[in-house]
């Protein structure tokens, strides 16, 4: 049996990997999920003749049904644009199962060699770190708590609480069986309280890169619990999820051209240390059916889509407009920004939701130059990721990312709810621009009504 | 030895983990995220046998969380992840 069991892990392991690189590619990657599901069952039934498993089948059974009904139904009520929020949720549960076994481990009177003390230890940590801060994460972007937390000296007691931990860690590391409940549950809470307390300053517009972060976090914590436990299958997928997330984490970060110690480290909005440039000039109204007539006549459209679009599911909207210009002989194009909406690639993912096909949606590199022979460009509820602020004004907080250069176009129609400043608060000097007019209102009102005025031309 | 070999898995891993995501289109990003949050669900099975050893009524309680826990990471993160491929599969696309 015992060879059953250990053959069926390297067969869901090898379902995992190839699961994974499948998933990589928009042809194969819903084979991906499946196969990569298909490891999971098979892990999962087997593991109940595990040689380890003595007893609890019954509530083991009631656990994987609760746990898996709660989050069954959660997954396929939510809406698509609040996906990055579920995301960091059921990855901070991960998180916190990967802490939990490590307690349980650590419980028990059993002697366990240092080795797998300190990866207990060290798994324990950095579980309970992404189990609380993926839950700020998630009541960031779901609208629970707006705020961003600061306080004066902030680094510097995170700093304190996170090396109290780690010694407490140290303590129960080498201290054998002799450390109490009272410690480990000292050490419990404290990693929670780091993981709150690395979350909370961190802005809204940065919680992708971190939300990433913490799937590589869990993802460690699974592995080092997987050798705890010995289980060569949680040793591979953890260790594979925590590399590949440490990429991806990376490449996001890239994408926003900030250092991932920028993330976590400094206050977004405090890069600058001089003024930042006040914004010249006022901004233009439009009318809607102005809007129709310049887009209906144009040569070329380029659609810039940004969170706002995403708030107010207007994708369909997008679209069924997409459609009426293209039945004009316009071109029209759609430009993804790397960081637009709140992950990379969460604007491809609802557009696609639309029925937006691949060859007409272009990322940054490959359209940036098109601007300059556009007619119009039009920006959907997108703000940071179209203002030029980030290429001349050195002392903008955004200076050095690579934006999407709408301001070159022969035309820019903004729609935008009000007045207000984007995400991270600055001012849009595009807004301002003299070839720039703005058309407010709500993403899917405002299209709705150029889709009208289209159709009444 | 028993070490340097898990030391070995766990460099291989890492390499394969990387190899696998280096050449992602952005597009994918979200996606590949939500599937290796799914993947990293097998916790499910090291807490089912956490909970399977359990000595006390408290460990049998925390590993009973644990398998709660773990099982809302594994299920969700499927979902989630299917839902958002699902999409990619309607949109009929293919460059």
């Amino acid at each position: 049996m015992d060879f059953i069991v250990d053959g069926s892990y390297f067969i869901a392991a090898i379902l995992f990997i190839f699961g994974l690189k499948r998933m990589s590619s928009p042809v194969t990657a819903r084979r991906g999920i499946v196969w990569a599901g298909v490891g999971m069952v098979l892990a999962t039934i087997i593991t109940y003749f595990h040689k380890d498993i003595h007893h609890n089948y019954v509530w083991m059974s009631l656990a994987i049904l609760i746990g898996g009904a709660i989050a069954w139904v959660t997954a396929k009520r939510v809406k698509m644009t609040d996906m990055p929020q579920m995301i960091a949720l059921y990855n901070g549960m991960g998180g916190g199962a990967a802490a939990a076994i490590a307690a349980v481990i650590l419980m028990q009177e059993k002697e366990i060699s240092i080795t797998l003390q300190v990866l207990a230890v060290f798994g324990a940590l950095i579980g309970t770190i992404a189990l609380s801060g993926s839950m700020i994460a998630f009541a960031k972007l779901q609208g629970l708590m707006w705020k961003t937390y600061r306080f004066p000296n902030q680094q510097w007691v995170n700093l304190f609480v996170f090396l109290v931990t780690l010694i407490i860690g140290f303590y129960i590391t080498f201290s054998g069986t002799a450390y109490g409940m009272g410690i480990l549950s000292i050490f419990f809470i404290l990693a929670l309280i780091f993981g709150v307390l690395m979350t909370i300053p961190i802005g809204g517009a940065d919680m992708p890169v971190v939300i990433s972060l913490y799937n590589a976090f869990t993802g460690l914590a699974v592995g080092f619990e997987g050798y705890v436990i010995g289980n060569p299958a949680m040793m591979i997928a953890g260790i594979v999820v925590g590399s590949a997330g440490t990429m991806l984490t990376q490449l996001m970060a890239k994408a926003m051209n900030r250092p991932i110690t920028n993330v976590l480290f400094s206050n977004f909005g405090d890069g600058g240390d001089g003024k930042i440039e006040a914004a010249t000039g006022s901004m233009k109204e439009i009318d809607a059916n102005d809007v129709a007539v310049m887009m209906a006549f144009a040569e070329k459209v380029i659609i810039v889509p940004g969170y706002g679009m995403a708030v107010a599911q207007a994708q369909h909207k997008v679209w069924e407009m997409t459609k009426l210009l293209q039945e004009r002989g316009v071109t029209v194009k759609f430009a993804i920004h790397p960081v637009a909406g709140r992950m990379p690639g969460h604007m491809n993912v609802l557009l696609a939701e639309a029925g937006v096909p691949y060859d007409i949606i272009y990322d940054l590199d490959e359209i940036n130059e098109e601007f300059e022979t556009t007619d119009v460009t039009l920006v959907i509820g997108a703000n940071d990721v179209v203002n030029p602020a980030a290429r001349t004004d050195t002392n903008s907080p955004i200076y050095g990312m690579p934006i999407l250069n709408a301001d070159a176009s022969k035309n820019t129609i903004v729609i935008k709810r009000g007045k207000g400043t984007g995400f991270t608060g600055i001012e849009n000097q595009l807004f301002f621009a003299e070839k720039t007019n703005m058309l407010y209102g709500d993403g899917a009102t405002a299209v709705s009504e150029l889709i009208t005025a289209i159709k009444e031309l | 030895m028993e070490g340097f070999v898990a030391l070995y898995i766990f460099m291989l891993a890492a390499f394969t983990g990387y190899e696998i995501i280096s050449k992602v289109p952005v597009i994918l990003h979200t996606p590949l995220m939500s599937g290796s949050n799914f993947v990293h669900g097998i916790v499910l099975v090291g807490a089912m046998v956490a909970m399977g050893h359990a000595e006390t009524d408290m460990q049998t309680l925390v590993g009973f969380i644990a398998v709660l826990l773990a099982a809302g990471n594994a299920v969700g993160g499927y979902v989630v992840t299917e839902r958002m491929l699902e999409m990619f599969k309607s949109s009929g696309g293919k460059k």
